[in-house]
């Protein structure tokens, strides 16, 4: 990545994305906003809930309405409002410009379609190739994302296919019409910690060879580590912590950052007794607190804590609390 | 553990095949054979994990010692008062009243619980089969039940549908804990949890392995969860242990090929440690139609013509003792050609 002549490829502002419920309206994604850069790979990571697939989704104007309702905001693609377009107009850059590989890889592919029928689709639809171009073009990328055999693999059905197969199938086809942004949500959580390794190096290798922008959507704090250059920390609708990577995990701001960071097993040297656990529960989205939404797991709460909510402050490294972890972000620190 | 202690539970070339029948007539094509000619021993107060990729067989191993799938042949001793009674041929009297002794923790907390039950009722139920105190006891032993899992008392009378994913599984495990087993299969307890939820399970388990010395199979794939919760550790591959030691010197000094591969495949928080990866190639084999020999060597960078025509057999690597980690520690046991004698 060389971030001299890196340009804004997808600038999201205050998106903000609510749902209908039976017992009210919840608001899943709280005024996020995010720059994603060409060539930069940007995790989004969270817990379930949290909202960082339905902003993932949002960019692609896959939020199903209703129940659900993007009510603010804008989503500028290469300085375009996405979300001025319309059906037809989203539709050319939906597996265009911009493409998206989902977490379950037997869900997304059409059972039945051979695989080739389906990426074939993709590439006479946006670039108006021929049957047999389509088809040498598909060959060509199921190669690339390393199937053995692709000439023979593109007639079979997503059954007859592996995990990870159908997955480097996804990407193939993700990738097939050169997209300038992917968003990929979860796509390694239902694959083995091999398969994963397979998956996850694939689409680091593809990235930098297209550069491409990516959002990488996962609740795997390891995954953002090894495969990202920036992270958007998200909990409950809101961004609570962006940072380059390496700062991030080296110096987590904000005390949800630390505590996720801390908690999650990992193999060392010399096991635990107890791991470090975080109190509590994500609070319902239908009953937010007043103040900081992380303020009732907090070990650094104080009453400012709970009756204010913290806006999200820093330069190039943004942290939402009052009470920061690393004292050289943010200007909220009392 | 001095060798007059007996083991809890002894396996014996446990086996199960499920078989695949053909469209016509039903006839058995083929044999699936999930797990194939496993053996191990477990201590009293100790915690196997049990770890492997999807398909390898660790469900169904975990199923088969308490008959949830009834074992193709072999032999599950289980300890009772000194006494090893084979847990694979009793009947079904003698059963029930063994799976006192044995229980179960399951994945998925939304699935595991009958939505038209309450907690009380679901606790209740294995004090009623049983015939075990009366009803103000009963009350008693719920009560304390929701204590040790760590829930308030006053939420017995709510429905599963009124609890987080990590609540869920506490009841999960206040049910399993209801008969006092010695014995419980853990299989993927908290795969389905969020991480800051996970760890808060984890530690509930280690404090019921601790403070009342219950032995756990734990089954996981993953395998820094393996490392947190487990003394001894058996690595799964299509159906067979191709590694089994004590758990700080498995992950200290492991030796099958398999075994590395997915320690170095797990992502690190950290982004300063790169760690040198062995990407494997290809997936996991069918395990209807095994590969000749060893069942990893057409994944395996190491493999010789041995691997391709013989399977190899279980080699102790390294002897107890030898490990200055765990003085108690079992021996270190791998099936693989690199270690043959």
């Amino acid at each position: 990545m060389s971030p001299g002549v890196s340009q804004t490829l997808l600038s999201v502002r205050d998106l903000t994305v609510e749902f209908a419920t039976e017992q009210g309206r919840v608001r899943a994604v709280d005024r996020v906003s995010f720059d994603v850069q060409a060539g930069e790979i940007v995790g989004l990571v969270g817990e379930s809930g949290c909202g960082k697939t339905v902003t993932g989704l949002s960019v692609l104007g896959l939020v199903p309405r209703p129940p659900g309702d993007i009510v603010a905001g804008e989503i500028l693609f290469e300085g375009k409002d996405l979300l001025q377009l319309d059906e037809s107009g989203m539709r050319a850059v939906r597996g265009g410009d911009i493409s998206m590989i989902f977490q379950e890889p037997m869900t997304a592919l059409n059972p039945v379609f051979t695989i080739g029928a389906q990426m074939t689709e993709v590439l006479r639809l946006h670039k108006q190739l021929s049957r047999s171009q389509a088809r040498a073009a598909t060959i060509e990328m199921l190669d690339l994302v390393g199937i053995p055999a692709p000439a023979k693999r593109i007639d079979e059905y997503p059954h007859q296919l592996s995990g990870g197969m159908r997955q480097r199938v996804m990407i193939a086809m993700a990738l097939s019409c050169g997209p300038k942004l992917l968003i990929a949500d979860e796509p390694t959580t239902a694959l083995d910690v091999t398969t994963q390794a397979q998956v996850l190096e694939q689409i680091v290798k593809l990235q930098s060879q297209f550069d491409m922008g990516v959002i990488l959507v996962t609740h795997d704090l390891g995954v953002v580590a090894e495969t990202c250059d920036r992270a958007l920390v998200m909990y409950c609708g809101e961004i609570v912590e962006s940072a380059p990577v390496g700062e991030l995990f080296e110096s987590p701001a904000h005390p949800y950052t630390a505590g996720l960071l801390s908690s999650i097993p990992r193999i060392r040297e010399q096991r635990l007794d107890r791991l470090p656990v975080i109190d509590g529960v994500v609070p319902d989205l239908l009953h937010l607190p007043p103040g900081c939404r992380f303020a009732d797991r907090c070990e650094r709460a104080n009453s400012a804590c709970r009756k204010q909510r913290p806006d999200l402050n820093g330069e190039s490294s943004l942290v939402r609390c009052f009470k920061p972890l690393s004292e050289t972000k943010a200007g909220g620190a009392s | 553990m001095t060798n007059d202690v007996k083991p809890l539970l002894q396996v014996r070339n446990l086996r199960k095949y499920f078989p695949v029948r053909g469209r016509l007539f039903r006839t058995v094509q083929a044999q699936v054979k999930a797990v194939d000619d496993v053996s191990f021993e477990l201590m009293p107060g100790q915690t196997l994990g049990l770890v492997g990729e999807s398909g390898c067989g660790k469900s169904t191993l975990g199923r088969a010692l308490l008959r949830l799938h009834e074992p193709t042949s072999g032999e599950v001793l289980f300890n009772n008062e000194g006494d090893m009674t084979d847990v694979a041929s009793m009947d079904k009297a003698e059963l029930l009243k063994q799976r006192r002794e044995m229980q179960m923790i399951f994945q998925d907390p939304f699935a595991s619980l009958s939505p038209r039950r309450t907690v009380a009722q679901t606790l209740l139920e294995p004090l009623e089969t049983h015939g075990i105190g009366t009803a103000a006891e009963r009350e008693d032993k719920l009560k304390e039940l929701m204590k040790t899992v760590g829930l308030r008392p006053q939420v017995l009378h709510r429905y599963p549908h009124e609890f987080s994913g990590g609540q869920r599984q506490r009841i999960g495990i206040a049910r399993a804990l209801t008969l006092n087993p010695k014995f419980i299969v853990a299989d993927e307890p908290v795969s389905a949890l969020d991480v800051s939820v996970q760890s808060q399970v984890l530690n509930l388990i280690k404090e019921l392995q601790e403070e009342q010395g219950i032995s756990f199979l734990f089954v996981s794939h993953d395998l820094a969860v393996i490392q947190h919760v487990s003394d001894v550790v058996a690595v799964m591959y299509l159906g067979s242990i191709v590694e089994m030691a004590d758990a700080g010197e498995l992950f200290a000094n492991p030796k099958h090929p398999y075994t590395q591969a997915l320690l170095s495949a797990i992502p690190v928080p950290d982004p300063k440690t790169k760690s040198k990866r062995i990407i494997l190639g290809g997936d996991v084999p069918s395990p209807m139609n095994p590969p000749t020999g060893c069942p990893f060597h057409p994944r395996c960078s190491q493999a010789t013509d041995a691997c391709r025509s013989s399977e190899p057999v279980q080699t102790v690597v390294s002897p107890p003792d030898t490990t200055d980690s765990a003085p108690d520690a079992g021996p270190h046991t791998v099936s693989c050609h690199l270690y043959a004698p």
